[in-house]
């Protein structure tokens, strides 16, 4: 084919499209939470989830694969120092009751881990990094139907940036964080990506 | 008039990445990581199977047919529980009871089965090749469950999972394959997806239940040979007998089927030898069992025996393989869950 002189040569112009740029380095965006704000929003949401339970009886932490995997186990470490006494805590993966399976390449499943009591009559506090669209916690409370019948369901996050497709609200916020639709929000957690703990907000304008 | 806004933009979606699997034909066809991938997933499914409530909803809406032109309990019912397990519609088409008794082509068969809107075909032929053939006439998924003598992957699969289950990694595991090498389309799978695992395996078998070329092909596939199970036995970490397929044996391979179980049973005194050299080890067999012939009663129950445990452990990786074949889109694999956005 003859190329076309008519048509200006800036079609392929080399360059980084922002598509090309990898998802989470380098950091870009800015921070809204540090490290020290996410260990006090931990501690916080950790005496309320005592507070309303009027302590840790019949407690049950499960945290979401991944990142909400890392901030039960932490709630949890919380509890103990503050009641002096273990609390369980597990994860619960929401992988096979997902709606968007068949929009999304296969996602490997993580590990479900029920602490050895079940979660028969007890009161589960779900964990995960960030509320969106409410369809991770949809996927939960269905996989958690399977598993037994909790006397009750929280929900905890770090972080509420809104725009719910679901009638679903947490119990417990460390943060609310208005957002665009275009924005990302990242959780980095130290357990989990061998960085300083940190939420940042990205994107948004010209996306 | 403006004959320029023919110039089509690159498109940087890059279609260059692989597309998701569509189908299981052969063991060779799955990269290390895809294996662990499977393996991985079949140990969460074997979680769910020790629950109360054993459905999953991820596969609603979806149909698998399992269509088997050959015998078979445990493969068939075992895909058909990973179907009904990940909540998709499971229905069994088994040759002799279809029009294929009545004449019909296989290609035929197929494509009117998979005219019903079916989104995965299980199939076991007693041709080899045959799954491969059906995958390039279908649009569905097709797994191979068994093709004449050529491959199984699932069993291979199977094997791998129960083996690693009980000895943690096969990294530099000695796994002995023994009996009839000619007929089974078990080993071959085996071979590849061991090796792949990093065990070593040796093949022991009489002269007669080798097949032509196998030297040959030891060599290019680095595994062992051999015609002496006594002398290999002792220290092997596995050991996998293989069904005395009698349907297949036309007679001449072995002079008696008791001097079969002499050369190559595993019989009591072989299971104490075993045991004595490595208290570890464990047997294996894709079953179904000719008690007495390749395996002594004593050997199929014995504490190392995972024979049972292969069978439930075949659920688990079917689930697997049925999640990662159907579940998610077609379109390319894309970033993988980032953090948040829940």
């Amino acid at each position: 084919m003859r190329p076309d002189s008519a048509v200006p040569t800036t079609v392929d112009t080399p360059g980084n499209t922002p598509d090309d740029r990898p998802l989470l380095d380098p950091p870009d965006g800015r921070a809204v939470m540090s490290q020290a704000d996410v260990a006090r929003a931990l501690r916080r949401i950790a005496h309320e989830i005592l507070e309303r339970n009027k302590g840790a009886d019949d407690l049950v932490v499960l945290g979401i694969p991944s990142r909400g995997v890392a901030l039960a186990d932490r709630l949890a470490g919380v509890m103990q120092s503050v009641e002096g006494r273990p609390v369980p805590v597990g994860a619960l993966d929401v992988t096979m009751h997902r709606d968007d399976l068949r929009r999304q390449p296969t996602r490997q499943p993580r590990h479900t881990r029920i602490p050895a009591g079940g979660i028969d009559d007890k009161v589960v506090v779900l964990v995960d990094d960030v509320l969106y669209s409410g369809r991770t916690v949809r996927a939960a409370l269905d996989a958690l139907s399977d598993l037994g019948r909790p006397r009750a369901v929280r929900l905890a996050v770090l972080v509420d940036r809104g725009h719910r497709d679901l009638p679903i609200r947490a119990d417990h916020v460390g943060k609310n964080l208005p957002t665009s639709g275009s924005e990302r929000v990242q959780v980095r957690l130290t357990e989990h990506d061998g960085v300083a703990d940190e939420v940042r907000i990205s994107g948004g304008e010209g996306r | 008039m403006t004959t320029a806004t023919t110039a089509v933009a690159p498109t940087p979606e890059a279609a260059t990445r692989p597309r998701r699997r569509r189908h299981l034909l052969s063991s060779a066809d799955l990269s290390l990581p895809e294996i662990r991938e499977i393996l991985d997933t079949a140990a969460e499914m074997h979680e769910v199977q020790r629950r109360d409530v054993k459905k999953l909803p991820t596969l609603r809406g979806r149909t698998v047919v399992n269509l088997f032109f050959e015998d078979s309990t445990r493969t068939r019912s075992s895909f058909e529980i990973a179907g009904k397990w990940l909540s998709a519609d499971v229905i069994n088409v088994s040759g002799k009871g279809s029009s294929t008794s009545k004449g019909e082509s296989l290609r035929d068969t197929v494509l009117t089965v998979a005219a019903m809107g079916v989104d995965a075909l299980v199939i076991r032929h007693g041709a080899s090749g045959a799954a491969h053939q059906v995958s390039q006439w279908v649009d569905a998924h097709v797994v191979n469950a068994g093709d004449g003598m050529h491959e199984h992957p699932t069993q291979a699969l199977l094997d791998a999972y129960t083996m690693e289950r009980r000895l943690g990694s096969l990294e530099g595991r000695h796994v002995a394959i023994v009996g009839d090498l000619t007929h089974s389309r078990v080993v071959r799978s085996n071979l590849i997806t061991l090796g792949r695992l990093g065990a070593r395996v040796t093949l022991v078998a009489p002269p007669t239940l080798m097949p032509a070329g196998i030297g040959a092909w030891s060599q290019s596939d680095g595994f062992a040979l051999s015609h002496d199970l006594d002398e290999v036995l002792p220290g092997v970490d596995v050991v996998m007998m293989l069904r005395v397929q009698r349907e297949r044996m036309s007679g001449g391979f072995f002079p008696t089927p008791r001097e079969y179980t002499v050369g190559y049973g595993l019989t009591r005194d072989r299971l104490r030898t075993l045991v004595a050299a490595n208290p570890e080890a464990v047997i294996c067999h894709p079953g179904p069992m000719n008690r007495g012939l390749e395996i002594a009663a004593d050997a199929a129950d014995a504490a190392q025996s995972l024979i049972l445990e292969q069978v439930s452990a075949g659920v688990a990786v079917r689930m697997s393989v049925l999640y990662h074949l159907l579940a998610g889109s077609d379109e390319r694999p894309g970033h993988d869950h980032e953090g948040g956005e829940s």
